[in-house]
């Protein structure tokens, strides 16, 4: 978790928005994360990452007080905000950050929230307290039972689904196989459900269509077109062949950096 | 083809110098007409496809003077009508003539703040060199005199030799110009604001000035460093830049006038927005707008060792579309590596809309070239990944709207072309993201804002200009309508303006 000072992005922040970082600005790539949590009077966003490449390893090195090279935003349509009536919000490992804030949205527009939150075991479970603080329920569920249910988000889904005042909505964020089964849990209710897509992008602005996917077998750009689309319209299996599209050159580049910055030798497991 | 080095051109120069340098003023038209055209040095095509450096290495000092000497100085300066922002070019070629060089670049800079730009980058076969009498005596669009060779000179050396001259800044007016986009257009309206004495600020969503100078035309046809120095001359005279701003989302459009006291705000956004051709398999990996590769390499220089952007080290690549994108991006696959690049267009090389030197430079290159050929469907492997492209194959048909033959497929022509990388370079559309966060800004069915001809939008106080009005065009058109936006602008925050030269709408549209 990061405070970043940026006043302006602060105040015009609305929930479902990101920010693009750069940890250098001459050579550093443009990497999507979303604002979790933004304090007006501070003048400061909330961005929660994990460290799976080069760029968020580099930006987890960053101390209090540093300054970021380039930091860009809010990006991306905001969430539509209405009062629903009944919303699940079903969020997997770091996709409760980017739920926080819509969580905090629907409450304030009048909404019932269910909250579901996953992670494979309960270490990786975060921001529970604040999720319980503003959720009407909130359902834990752990892959190793650890915590909460045992099992996936989806069974936890699909009661809620089953029950006899069935959700209005649904907002799914997390790793993209989570939310086409979220998707795929939810269609036979009609149920709608938002999944917010998180794709490989350069500008953020529209500029260069890296981050498109197909939404109701239309080109749709993340970016300027989303992130947020109707997850029974999104074509996850191509979307998830996307994602993989240059993960050798960035496991090469993860592996120098590791090994010349932080001078640890990085086995092919590792990443 | 043969390749002459430059030192050679500059020796063959400086003979033709000795004989018509001292009777220059007394030359006879039928004289001018025989002095050879100076051909334009290049670095040696298959050194240059391996390297990023400029590909046109520039005229010396006794090409460029030969050169003008071939210039008629007509009565009727027909060259003018044909350049949108109407360099005063019979005046600068003249004292390029007689050596004055530094007169010559102030004669440019009356109406042109980026002749470094301009004079690599701007199509001039169809714009002054298309009129220019000599080339229209000599039957050859080709033998026109070469301004914009020479305009490019005039810029090189007022830059090698540190003469640039800082533009001098009128007393403060307490007027605030807010720049969105630092592309051409935008370029332009914040120096002729800011000489009007305003406070001009230029908002720019990249983390670097340039917008598609900096992420679409590659170093090899416009070195960065030029792009810096421009820059580098708005800076001085203090004009205020913010990069990583993206007007529509940091800050709305109309808060830049409602909460931050902006006077006049001028939208530049340009037209990015790629154009997709919607044929199956466009999804597959591998398949990039021209836009994202060109921007990987260019803007973040993917091409080098130490950057973390990724790009594809491509074997097989294919470009689809004839546009001057296309061609940077077929020239650039070749720097970085691939075996073979083939552009792949429908109609003919006659109705391409690329220019000249950029085909001629592309096929010396050793592109390939697969002329009136479209692709029906990409085709993929079991990971997703390109493995070819099905083409079908066209003839010309009747001229269409935009008086271009029309290509029409020819059934069951299909054959396949073996790829691992796809460009897409068909074109881009506007941009949204002004105006889905301005409701009440007016756009167009293609979404390109409506101004009129003064510029100015359908709100209050806000004018646009070049591609995202336009559609896409070329740099020295955006150039063209961010000068009349400025001039606009100028006369509304201080009355008639006094300084500039706004020339008149679609000189040459």
């Amino acid at each position: 978790m990061m405070r970043l000072f940026a006043p302006l992005i602060a105040e015009e922040r609305q929930a479902g928005q990101f920010i693009i970082l750069q940890t250098d600005d001459d050579y550093g790539e443009r990497i999507p994360l979303t604002i979790a949590d933004a304090d007006t009077a501070e003048g400061s966003i909330t961005i929660i990452f994990q460290v799976v490449g080069k760029t968020t390893k580099h930006l987890s090195s960053f101390n209090t007080g540093d300054k970021l090279p380039a930091l860009v935003g809010p990006l991306g349509k905001p969430t539509h905000i209405k009062n629903f009536g009944r919303a699940v919000c079903v969020c997997g490992g770091i996709g409760v950050a980017p739920m926080h804030p819509i969580v905090q949205a629907l409450k304030n527009a009048g909404n019932h929230v269910s909250i579901i939150i996953g992670a494979r075991t309960k270490e990786l479970i975060i921001l529970e307290k604040e999720m319980a603080a503003i959720a009407d329920e909130l359902i834990i569920c752990t892959d190793d039972g650890s915590y909460g249910r045992k099992g996936l988000v989806t069974a936890a889904l699909k009661d809620l689904c089953e029950r006899e005042l069935k959700p209005d909505i649904v907002f799914a964020i997390g790793p993209p196989v989570m939310m086409k089964f979220c998707s795929e849990t939810t269609r036979p209710y009609h149920v709608f459900t938002q999944v917010s897509l998180n794709t490989i992008m350069v500008d953020g602005t529209g500029m260069c269509g890296g981050c498109r996917v197909n939404v109701d077998n239309k080109v749709k750009f993340v970016c300027v077109d989303g992130p947020e689309f109707d997850g029974h319209l999104v074509d996850f299996d191509n979307m998830i062949s996307r994602l993989n599209a240059y993960k050798d050159i960035e496991r090469k580049h993860y592996k120098c950096f590791v090994e010349k910055t932080f001078n640890q030798p990085v086995k092919e497991e590792q990443i | 083809m043969s390749h002459k080095s430059s030192k050679a051109l500059q020796e063959e120069a400086q003979c033709l110098l000795n004989i018509y340098g001292p009777q220059s003023s007394s030359l006879k038209v039928k004289e001018r007409q025989k002095i050879p055209a100076q051909v334009m040095p290049v670095q040696d095509p298959e050194l240059r496809s391996h390297n990023m450096e400029e590909v046109s290495l520039g005229y010396s000092l006794e090409q460029a003077r030969v050169e003008a000497l071939r210039c008629l100085q007509c009565a009727k300066k027909n060259c003018i009508e044909g350049c949108p922002v109407q360099i005063d070019i019979p005046r600068f070629i003249g004292h390029i003539s007689k050596g004055e060089i530094e007169e010559a670049i102030a004669v440019v800079k009356e109406t042109t703040l980026l002749p470094a730009v301009c004079g690599r980058v701007c199509p001039q076969e169809r714009q002054c060199q298309l009129y220019c009498t000599l080339g229209k005596s000599l039957k050859d669009i080709g033998s026109s005199v070469a301004i914009g060779g020479l305009e490019r000179f005039v810029a090189d050396w007022e830059r090698i030799n540190n003469k640039i001259v800082i533009p001098s800044v009128k007393p403060a007016t307490g007027k605030k110009v807010a720049v969105v986009g630092s592309g051409p257009a935008g370029l332009v309206v914040a120096a002729d604001c800011r000489r009007e004495g305003h406070h001009v600020t230029i908002f720019e969503a990249f983390h670097k000035l340039g917008g598609v100078l900096r992420y679409g035309i590659p170093e090899f046809r416009l070195p960065n460093d030029i792009i810096d120095k421009e820059i580098e001359t708005l800076s001085a005279m203090g004009v205020e830049i913010k990069t990583n701003f993206v007007v529509g989302r940091t800050r709305k459009l109309t808060d830049l006038i409602d909460k931050d006291g902006y006077d006049a705000v001028f939208i530049g956004t340009g037209a990015g927005l790629p154009i997709f051709m919607g044929i199956e398999g466009e999804s597959l990996n591998g398949v990039l707008s021209a836009n994202e590769y060109l921007t990987r390499i260019n803007l973040m220089k993917a091409y080098l060792k130490d950057a973390d952007t990724p790009v594809y080290l491509s074997k097989k690549l294919v470009v689809l579309g004839g546009g001057n994108v296309a061609m940077d991006a077929a020239r650039m696959a070749k720097r970085l590596g691939a075996e073979s690049v083939t552009v792949v267009y429908r109609r003919t090389e006659n109705e391409m809309p690329a220019r000249r030197e950029e085909v001629i430079h592309a096929k010396e290159e050793g592109i390939r070239f697969l002329l009136l050929s479209n692709a029906n469907r990409i085709l993929g492997d079991e990971k997703g990944a390109v493995k070819g492209i099905e083409c079908l194959q066209y003839e010309l048909g009747e001229a269409d709207a935009s008086g271009r033959r029309s290509a029409v497929e020819i059934a069951n022509s299909e054959f396949i072309l073996e790829a691992d990388t796809v460009i897409i370079a068909v074109g881009n559309g506007s941009n949204p993201l002004i105006s889905q966060t301005t409701p009440l800004l007016t756009v167009s069915k293609r979404g390109n804002i409506v101004v009129d001809e003064t510029q100015q939008t359908s709100m209050d106080k806000i004018f646009a200009g070049g591609d995202i009005v336009l559609g896409a065009a070329t740099v020295i058109l955006a150039m063209g309508e961010g000068r009349r936006s400025a001039a606009s602008i100028n006369k509304l925050l201080c009355g008639p303006a006094v300084e500039t030269s706004a020339p008149s709408k679609g000189a040459l549209s």
